[in-house]
């Protein structure tokens, strides 16, 4: 039965990982709904956020994949359960509906959005959460008129350890 | 590169000397002990190969006549040697040519290290004159890749490849190097690589683990052990023989574990899979333990995987955690280095003998040799086969030879009845199938143990892929013996197109060319064998040359290879006719 999981990737940040990684993923066709790329809590050392829709024996041989790769220190799979995760979207408005449409400004204090910005021509509203929070508060945007919209990967962390200093640590020692 | 996240270890040369990149290559090849590389030139690579030319007493070139050969002449190099094989190409063509036999490389674990040029750095990402993403290219393909633009970066690089390609499960590695670190010159001073922090090659043995499968195979009525190239790779070839020998347990092989045990032990019971024997493959469904050792189930092994050993608890020894549970789900997993754990499990193990679930595989065999083996071996028919073609090399060289084969029914053939009395002797593209592999291997191979027989088995088919490699025969003078099985057909094909496409023959039947006049335009001695008469002398007059060979057997059109188990069909359901 296929699932939504988060698959993080903890690896040493070089040129054509990334390639290798979505390689893995293409070759067993499945699709990577969205993709994060960041610094970790240890220097030097890169952690991927990668979600996608699979059945749990699909995630546990990617992750072995994935895990075999040479500059990958460990990977895991989480289930949405598993973890704590947000994604930010980001709203582009015209300025003058700000200001007509007083109905915009409660949409905003009600879904706990920020404005990040103000310009003369537009402004900017920028709203983090789960998926449905977003999706809610584009519905309600809709219909005044969206100039732009994007919306960032999945960020997670999960909520079991990760011991991949103690990995790296042991590495030094041995 | 960033050091803390590998341990290079100061080798002799410790004063650092100011050299070029290219220099520098040669330097490194020499630190890790390669003595011979094969390989193909061109703009991108020039520099490396003038200092080749400096280097040419301590460091062998073989120009191959196609960068395909060069990878194929390494993966043949390796699989008999143990060693890493390394080829070298310039950019652009002469990086795509390498793909193939990467791909085949990765895909058998071969160790492979293999150098390319590419252009300068500041040219990168242009679309210059022969620049190609070969990073891009061949990164699904192999163990590891990594482009060096400065000259400082080609030591730790070269380090890190040739440990990356030899440990753990061995694989390819593709290092490209820009043109400009090629000249540039630096502080050169070398340091093997012993580890990389986020690689580890060995997963850690859990005695646990290896005391459950112990257990298991001590309670087991009808043990049976299938075991791959994993034994060869990991040394355990002794270790694997105790173990069966001790607790009387039948073993087949995979295509590519053949070998690892002499084909004449009484346990071993032949081959399993697709064109394996009758008995290793109907058995894979009666026994109660099914000990895997360094095999991956492939599907050509397995058949259908929802009647595979159904009934059966299953121990996998492997070094590559990503291969249990990928195809057959496993009771007990014994991770870590084959030959640590086989040590580890020969004590815990029971003396034991299993004699009348071993006669069920003699019973089985009676019954192949009946339909298969006698008729392939003996024909009584007027046409020449290729299994008595084989039978003829067996009593010749005695199972000493290295029998490297190509793709198609002449390989299954060669891998059913070629005897072999010691390890590494199978030379064959297992996974990829890639038709033209043998030729250029069969070089590497005898390169790889120049005191032993090479011969080569190939296809009409394949030999014409890559039949250029035999001006590499002709300029280098390496004694290998090649027997073209001619049947003018691409045989396997033809058979699936009789067997499933109503012998509806598209584009199967060959046209060839006089191969005798071709080989003779290399001035390699050849000869065409069309009766039974003739094979005999042939095949002596073959093997006690001293220098190359070429032998054309023409065989029976039409012939299949059986026993055969259909695509998606279960091993149960394996065929004799
Ligand atoms: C490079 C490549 N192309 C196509 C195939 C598909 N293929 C597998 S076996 C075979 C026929 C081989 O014919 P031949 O070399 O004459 O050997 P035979 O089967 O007749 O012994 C073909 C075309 C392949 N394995 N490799």
């Amino acid at each position: 039965m296929n699932k939504t999981y988060t698959v993080s990737i903890y690896s040493e940040n070089n040129i054509g990982l990334l390639s290798r990684i979505s390689a893995i993923f293409l070759k067993r066709h499945i699709n990577i709904e969205s993709l994060t790329v960041s610094e970790c809590e240890i220097e030097h050392v890169s952690r991927f956020v990668i979600v996608a829709a699979m059945d749990e024996d699909q995630v546990r041989k990617i992750v072995g994949q994935l895990e075999k790769q040479i500059e990958v220190i460990k990977a895991y799979y989480h289930t949405d359960e598993e973890t704590i995760y947000q994604e930010t979207a980001l709203f582009k408005i015209k300025s003058d509906l700000l200001f007509d449409e007083r109905q915009i400004q409660n949409i905003i204090k009600n879904s706990n959005a920020n404005i990040v910005t103000v310009a003369r021509e537009f402004f900017v509203i920028e709203k983090t959460g789960r998926r449905h929070e977003t999706d809610a508060l584009y519905d309600e945007l809709a219909p005044f008129g969206i100039m732009q919209f994007v919306r960032s990967g999945r960020i997670a962390v999960s909520k079991a350890e990760m011991n991949i200093s103690a990995l790296l640590q042991e590495f030094q020692n041995a | 590169m960033e050091t803390l996240k590998e341990k290079l270890v100061e080798t002799e040369s410790k004063a650092s000397i100011k050299i070029s990149g290219a220099e520098a290559v040669i330097r490194c090849l020499l630190e890790e002990g390669v003595d011979l590389i094969y390989g193909y030139p061109g703009g991108a690579i020039m520099p490396v190969y003038d200092e080749l030319y400096k280097f040419r007493d301590q460091l062998h070139h073989v120009l191959t006549r196609h960068e395909q050969g060069a990878t194929h002449a390494a993966q043949g190099y390796a699989r008999v040697s143990g060693r890493v094989g390394v080829a070298m190409a310039t950019s652009g063509p002469g990086a795509t040519n390498l793909v193939t036999g990467i791909a085949d490389a990765q895909i058998d674990s071969t160790p492979m290290v293999c150098i390319t040029g590419q252009v300068p750095r500041h040219l990168l990402g242009t679309d210059a004159f022969q620049e190609t993403d070969i990073i891009g290219i061949s990164t699904p393909v192999t163990k590891w890749s990594y482009q060096v633009t400065k000259a400082a970066d080609i030591p730790t690089a070269l380090a890190k490849a040739f440990y990356i390609a030899r440990s753990g499960r061995p694989g390819p590695v593709l290092i490209d190097i820009t043109k400009n670190a090629q000249f540039e010159e630096f502080d050169f001073s070398y340091k093997k690589c012993t580890g990389i922090r986020s690689y580890k090659p060995k997963p850690v043995m859990d005695p646990a683990k290896v005391e459950e499968a112990a257990a298991l195979i001590n309670s087991a009525k009808k043990p049976y052990i299938v075991f791959g190239q994993g034994v060869i790779l990991g040394k355990a070839e002794e270790e694997l023989k105790t173990l069966i020998e001790k607790a009387g347990i039948p073993a087949a092989s995979t295509v590519l574990g053949l070998s690892a045990l002499p084909t004449e032990h009484p346990l071993h019971m032949g081959m399993v899979g697709m064109h394996g024997n009758y008995g290793p493959n109907l058995l894979t469904n009666e026994c109660d333990v099914l000990i895997a050792i360094g095999m991956r189930f492939d599907d050509r092994v397995t058949g259908d995987l929802n009647t595979y050993a159904k009934q059966a608890r299953v121990i996998h020894f492997e070094i590559d955690p990503a291969e249990v549970d990928k195809n057959v789900k496993t009771d007990v997993a014994v991770l870590g280095d084959v030959k640590e754990t086989l040590q580890h499990l020969l004590p815990l193990v029971k003396e034991n003998k299993h004699e009348a679930w071993c006669r069920e595989f003699e019973e089985k065999h009676a019954i192949e040799y009946d339909k298969v083996i006698k008729n392939d071996l003996f024909p009584a028919k007027e046409k020449l086969t290729m299994g008595e073609v084989i039978e003829k090399i067996n009593k010749r060289t005695g199972g000493d030879a290295v029998i490297v084969s190509d793709v198609g029914q002449h390989q299954m053939i060669a891998c059913r009845y070629a005897k072999f009395n010691q390890t590494k002797s199978n030379v064959t593209s297992g996974g990829l199938g890639t038709m033209g592999f043998a030729l250029p291997a069969a070089i590497g191979a005898k390169m790889g143990s120049p005191d032993r027989e090479v011969v080569a088995i190939i296809g009409d088919g394949g030999y014409q892929m890559t039949i250029q490699e035999l001006g590499t025969i002709f300029q280098t003078r390496v004694p290998v013996k090649i027997v073209v099985l001619n049947n003018d057909f691409l045989g396997m094909v033809r058979q699936w197109q009789q067997l499933f496409f109503d012998k509806r023959y598209a584009s199967t039947e060959l046209v060839n060319p006089d191969f005798i006049t071709i080989a003779k335009g290399y001035h390699i001695p050849a000869k065409r064998v069309t009766g039974r008469e003739e094979l005999d002398g042939a095949i002596d007059e073959m093997i006690a040359s001293e220098e190359a060979y070429f032998l054309e057997v023409c065989v029976e059109k039409e012939d299949n290879v059986f026993p055969m188990i259909p695509t998606g069909a279960s091993v149960s359901d394996c065929r004799l006719e």
